[in-house]
């Protein structure tokens, strides 16, 4: 499933290739669509030319439809898209003054760029404007820098803005731009007196049809869900369970419980009784159905955050964790055995528990093998074992720590 | 005059449209992320900065993040993405005949004054393209199509800002 890891398909230097070539035919298309002259994206101002409009939202709702087409059928992974996270205000006062620096300047960074490279003075002098405006920043920034922080949304997305299926929202979107272009030309006609388009009507219109047709297959073709998401990244992920390097023995999360260095997460993913009875100390309590209300704190952990799924044995836990893989790829790992197998490492023979003996991790029910005569919920010892009194285990490491791998989109 | 000339030599925008929109595609499905330019612009004006003045980029800390002690400012994609985005533009502009050293500026204003427009217009886009963490290509182009709500509110505080301001500098940019 796309997309690609560049790097270790072709290296450094293969990758870096990669962008210049994508540069490249960036470059050219806005060079040939009239972007290097200033004129004609000031024009889009008084109306008197549109292709900043028309070039622009043609590409939104092209690359758009393309992409959601993409992950419908399973051939790219939304996930692991970059979606510029939302600073809602820094971004809406950013985007009024780069508005302004527009209609001043006459180009955007990009098209300064094009305009520079077929040696235009005045697009060299808007490029050394922009080196000045990010140094400016570099020197500023630490003067608002709770401002530049305000209104964080993180990854959001205009389907969770609105509830809308995906697919509406693509298909409102397309909707919406061409509405843009006919009211635009209205309004240019109007002032001028003339078309401001000489294109033939009929290919337009042909095109602007085919469009919203192919952008109305999403409303049939939809998203991939948790379920349909594990198969395509079953052959990812499956060997993970298969060879057990996702399960870890208790004494290992028994040491990430007293390791600072690592950011723990324990979803308990067991009924509201067996919590009652016991649960882990810290250990929080995510039924399987709410799983994926936790998509986007698992999307922004942080590199040592380590997120381990317990049930009574594994059967539960192993379903979590397939889910929490489908829609989020946290560094997630299953509790070997699950509470059953913890209690009898750190539990048993204490006069709140009816003892029925070493639950057999063979045999797996899901449920919890040893009664407990109270609920007491963490207040039990074996909640979190003393770091010195706790019986020493040998185990196999399975935990790794992530090492992000820095995949900051557009600016940064 | 030659603006006709060179008006019958561009694309019909909605051509270049579609086009973008599947290098736009292309871009995401290959590489997980949108096109972008101003961040390569940053990147590139910080390394000059660190050959100025390496002591002032390593104690400011935004600037620190990319080019502190020896990080290489320049080893990152998006340098090569506009390194690409020069290239392109050149190699589109000599097929067309449209490389040649001229001043593009509105009939009521000289070359003189536009080159002081254009600096400033600069100026204020490179603050704001920080400011909102990203330009109109990494921004809007990008984060539009992968429908994020900041990118969207985003693209039209630009068209706000410029259609506010238009009709105080129209000398800019109109005959009378």
């Amino acid at each position: 499933m796309a997309p690609f890891d560049l790097v270790a398909l072709l290296g450094v230097t293969g990758s870096y290739l990669v962008y210049l070539a994508i540069g490249f035919a960036f470059g050219f298309i806005l060079e040939s669509a009239g972007f290097g002259d200033a004129r004609r994206l000031a024009a889009q101002f008084y109306f008197s030319e549109l292709r900043v409009l028309k070039v622009m939202f043609t590409a939104i709702i092209v690359a758009m439809t393309l992409i959601f087409l993409s992950t419908a059928l399973g051939l790219l992974d939304y996930d692991e898209v970059w979606v510029n996270p939302t600073y809602l205000w820094p971004g809406i006062l950013g985007g009024l003054i780069m508005g302004v620096g527009f209609i001043i300047g006459g180009y955007c960074p990009g098209t300064s760029l094009v305009s520079m490279a077929t040696l235009k003075i005045d697009g060299a002098f808007f490029v050394l404007g922009v080196f000045a405006g990010v140094l400016l920043f570099g020197d500023t920034v630490e003067y608002f820098n709770d401002f530049w922080h305000s209104g964080f949304m993180g990854r959001f997305t205009l389907p969770e803005l609105f509830g809308l299926e995906t697919g509406v929202v693509v298909v409102l979107l397309v909707l919406m731009a061409l509405a843009m272009f006919w009211g635009f030309g209205l309004i240019s006609k109007l002032i001028y007196g003339k078309q401001e388009d000489h294109s033939p009507l009929g290919a337009r219109m042909a095109a602007a049809f085919a469009l919203l047709l192919v952008s109305s297959l999403l409303l049939f073709y939809e998203q991939p869900d948790a379920d349909r998401k594990w198969e395509l990244l079953a052959d990812k992920y499956a060997p993970r369970l298969q060879q057990r390097t996702a399960y870890i023995d208790p004494a290992e999360l028994f040491h990430m419980m007293n390791d600072e260095y690592i950011e723990l997460i324990i979803f308990d993913v067991r009924d509201e009784q067996d919590w009652n009875q016991f649960h882990l100390v810290d250990a929080e309590r995510v039924p399987l159905q709410q799983l994926t209300a936790q998509r986007k704190r698992m999307k922004s952990l942080p590199e040592n955050a380590v997120v381990v799924l317990v049930s009574n044995d594994e059967i539960l836990a192993t379903r979590a964790w397939k889910q929490l893989m489908a829609i989020a790829k946290p560094n997630a790992y299953i509790l070997e055995g699950g509470i059953n197998h913890w209690l009898n490492i750190y539990g048993v023979s204490d006069d709140e528990v009816d003892d029925h003996g070493t639950a057999s991790l063979a045999t797996q029910d899901g449920s919890l093998r040893h009664p407990f005569k109270l609920a007491l919920g963490a207040r039990h010892a074996a909640a979190r074992p003393d770091e010195h009194l706790a019986p020493q285990r040998e185990y196999t490491p399975r935990v790794k720590l992530l090492k992000k791998i820095s995949k900051a989109g557009g600016c940064d | 005059m030659k603006t006709t000339t060179d008006e019958t030599k561009y694309w019909n925008p909605y051509v270049a449209g579609v086009l973008l929109g599947v290098v736009l595609f292309l871009s995401f499905f290959i590489t997980s992320h949108g096109l972008g330019s101003s961040g390569g612009v940053n990147r590139i004006a910080v390394a000059l900065q660190d050959l100025v003045v390496p002591e002032y980029v390593d104690s400011v800390p935004y600037t620190a993040r990319m080019a502190g002690g020896d990080k290489n400012p320049l080893d990152s994609w998006i340098v090569w993405e506009v390194a690409g985005i020069l290239l392109g533009g050149f190699a589109s502009g000599m097929l067309r005949k449209r490389v040649r050293l001229q001043t593009y500026h509105g009939p009521q204003i000289s070359s003189r004054s536009r080159w002081g427009y254009a600096f400033l217009g600069g100026l204020l886009m490179g603050y704001g393209a920080r400011l909102a963490r990203g330009c109109t290509s990494g921004q809007a182009l990008s984060g539009g199509a992968v429908l994020s709500v900041g990118s969207w509110a985003f693209m039209f505080a630009v068209f706000a800002g410029g259609y506010g301001l238009a009709w105080f500098v129209r000398r800019l940019w109109q005959a009378e």
